[in-house]
């Protein structure tokens, strides 16, 4: 059994199920043409059919072998989450300081710099963005206690 | 407007000092993505795409296609120094091209690719000059049953050679339209998938899920691996970087095979550059005297690819801009980029909107010498950005990435979707969903829809008017036959073998 696909079908059923239950509760046909339901069921239908050959095929496909590398999705996950944390950070210390912190992360962590490598590179990369685009094409980017 | 009409209108808007300016960061930002593995021209585009906002669309739109065709012609560089295509098209350009860098040859491989690109890529433009204005004539008979019909056929082609599991591709389509469907229905007000949020009642923008899926989830793929590949030195000074006189005629007729294989592939949604380039090279070493060659070094193998990806632009922006139909990820934020713009793509774009088609027209032969002036003598420098430390160069996407969804609304919740969009797009890498279906479907969605509710409005309920039409009936039948031909073994072989190839 394919697990990525059996797993990844079962959730899009999941979300068809959802949509299908979503647009039974809108109109599907109306006096003047079809309601907001009428596209959103037809899709949900056939999410559902499809992700479950998607499941059935992933059952007869027999099983798998393969080298199972946990590092690299352990790095691109920690990414996601230094992403996550400083777009969380965003309204508490404006754009600048939040985003220092993420490259910061990714120079010192993921990949192993000395911290005043990270630092420098850090704070420059956060002055360059804030030069750039706050202040030569004034783009509106969220404000931290001290102004940037 | 005839065609010499409207080139020479097309000029004059091109050649304006501020949108040469434009044309040049555009096809400069272009050579730099190209070069760069991981950051593709989709992802650039999409980044970018909030900053044009304030502009012209003339000038916004000779920006960004500045960079979908100065992609082509950096991606080369990476293939050829490297060994490791700069985007997807460039890979066929590994197999000669790295070849002759390694036999001391890199500044001819170079030199050819650059070559080969002007000359396809000035074919494709004239392709796009003369193909496009009759299409959209005879697009302007089209109503909504057509146009459902149309996007049906075009995401049809999408989904057959998006990926090698039909049904994945299928599946990441019908996700993209689910997106699509998100916030206030226009017809009837009713708010859809919403989740209780006021904030999704506008529905979720385009930009976050196409930053998202193509630029962070790319980042999040190539931050995997720590490991950096060893550049090729490249031979300085222009003479170095010119091929010989036996090079040029080996090429002759790679540069006439992958400027035509270029531009037919281009007009067909779904089919692509990368399929382009492998096209024209597998034509290319069909028919040479010295087949052996290819694999090995032989010149004619750098032009027939390289020459192809950058012809199939001109032919890719044909169903755009006369049918509003795009064929790929970067052609679908290309059109993203017209209706935030506030212009409606398809057939009366070109007679409406005269100046941004001929401007563009115009723009991209100039771009075109651009890129060949730029790339010839300036190869060595742009080799330079290959030594940019990633651990530097993934911040700095990070946060354009975030800087592009901040000034679109400056909606924190908005980098909130991001950051949930660019998960998707990572585990799509991973679990090989292909991610152009995906945007096809949400750049469609919304309008396919509305073409079948206003169908169905039309017959007062009655599917039969979908294929009581001749044009929309032939092209749903090609939808429907796209769809189940991979049933039957023998084509599903053929569609699997091209796409792994």
């Amino acid at each position: 059994m394919k697990k990525a696909d059996f797993w990844s079908g079962l959730a899009l059923a999941g979300l068809g199920a959802y949509i299908v239950m979503q647009a039974r509760a809108w109109d599907y046909l109306t006096p003047e043409g079809p309601g907001a339901g009428f596209f959103p069921l037809w899709y949900g239908i056939a999410m559902i059919a499809l992700s479950l050959v998607l499941v059935a095929a992933s059952v007869r496909g027999g099983g798998e072998k393969r080298a199972v590398d946990t590092l690299g999705p352990t790095r691109a996950l920690a990414l996601w989450a230094a992403l996550a944390v400083s777009v969380a950070l965003l309204k508490v210390i404006g754009f600048a300081a939040s985003f220092a912190l993420l490259t910061y992360a990714v120079v010192a962590f993921l990949y192993g710099k000395r911290w005043t490598v990270a630092a420098g590179v850090g704070i420059a990369s956060a002055a360059a963005f804030h030069l750039i685009f706050a202040v030569a094409l004034g783009v509106s980017l969220p404000a931290g206690p001290l102004g940037f | 407007m005839d065609i010499i009409g409207g080139l020479w209108q097309g000029f004059m808007v091109a050649l304006a000092p501020y949108n040469l300016l434009w044309c040049f960061i555009g096809v400069l930002l272009g050579t730099l993505v190209g070069i760069m593995p991981g950051l593709g021209p989709a992802a650039t585009i999409a980044m970018l795409l909030p900053l044009t906002f304030k502009m012209e669309p003339a000038t916004a739109m000779i920006m960004l296609a500045g960079i979908y065709y100065g992609a082509k012609y950096g991606g080369s560089t990476t293939s050829i120094l490297l060994n490791v295509p700069g985007e997807s098209a460039s890979v066929v350009t590994c197999l000669d091209g790295y070849q002759m860098a390694r036999q001391g040859r890199a500044g001819a491989a170079l030199g050819i690719a650059a070559i080969a690109s002007f000359v396809a890529g000035t074919v494709g433009v004239l392709g796009l000059m003369l193909v496009a204005p009759p299409l959209a004539r005879f697009a302007l008979t089209f109503s909504s049953p057509e146009y459902f019909a149309l996007m049906s056929l075009g995401l049809a082609m999408v989904v057959l050679l998006a990926g090698k599991s039909m049904v994945k591709a299928l599946l990441a389509m019908l996700v993209g339209l689910w997106i699509a469907s998100m916030g206030t229905d226009l017809f009837s007000s009713t708010s859809r998938f919403t989740f209780g949020n006021m904030e999704m009642l506008d529905g979720i923008d385009f930009v976050v899920v196409a930053i998202g899926v193509f630029a962070i989830g790319e980042v999040m793929a190539s931050v995997e691996s720590r490991e950096e590949g060893q550049v090729l030195p490249v031979p300085k000074g222009l003479r170095n970087l010119l091929p010989t006189m036996q090079d040029m005629k080996d090429c002759r007729f790679a540069f006439v095979n992958g400027s035509v294989v270029g531009f037919l592939v281009g007009v067909l949604p779904g089919a692509g550059s990368t399929i382009a380039s492998f096209l024209s090279y597998g034509l290319e070493k069909a028919v040479s005297k010295r087949p052996e060659m290819f694999g090995h070094g032989a010149p004619e193998g750098v032009a027939a690819p390289e020459g192809a990806n950058n012809s199939e632009t001109g032919g890719a922006l044909v169903p755009l801009l006369t049918l509003g139909i795009p064929g790929s990820g970067t052609t679908a934020i290309l059109l993203a980029a017209l209706i935030l713009w506030g212009l409606r793509p398809g057939p009366l774009l070109i007679q409406d909107n005269p100046t941004l088609f001929w401007g563009l027209v115009a723009s991209m032969y100039i771009g075109n010498v651009m890129l060949l002036v730029l790339n010839l003598p300036l190869v060595p420098a742009f080799a330079q950005v290959l030594r940019l430390p990633v651990y530097i160069l993934y911040p700095l996407i990070l946060g354009v990435s975030l800087v592009g969804v901040l000034s679109v609304s400056g909606s924190v919740f908005d980098a909130s979707m991001l950051v949930a969009f660019s998960l998707l797009g990572y585990a799509m890498r991973k679990l090989d969903y292909p991610s152009a279906p995906l945007i096809l479907g949400l750049v469609l969605g919304d309008g396919m829809e509305r073409a079948l509710r206003q169908s169905l409005m039309m017959s007062q309920g009655d599917l039969s008017i979908l294929v009581s039409r001749p044009a929309s009936a032939i092209m749903l039948a090609l939808a429907v036959l796209i769809l189940v031909a991979p049933l039957a073994r023998g084509f599903n072989r053929w569609r699997q073998k091209a796409i792994e190839s």
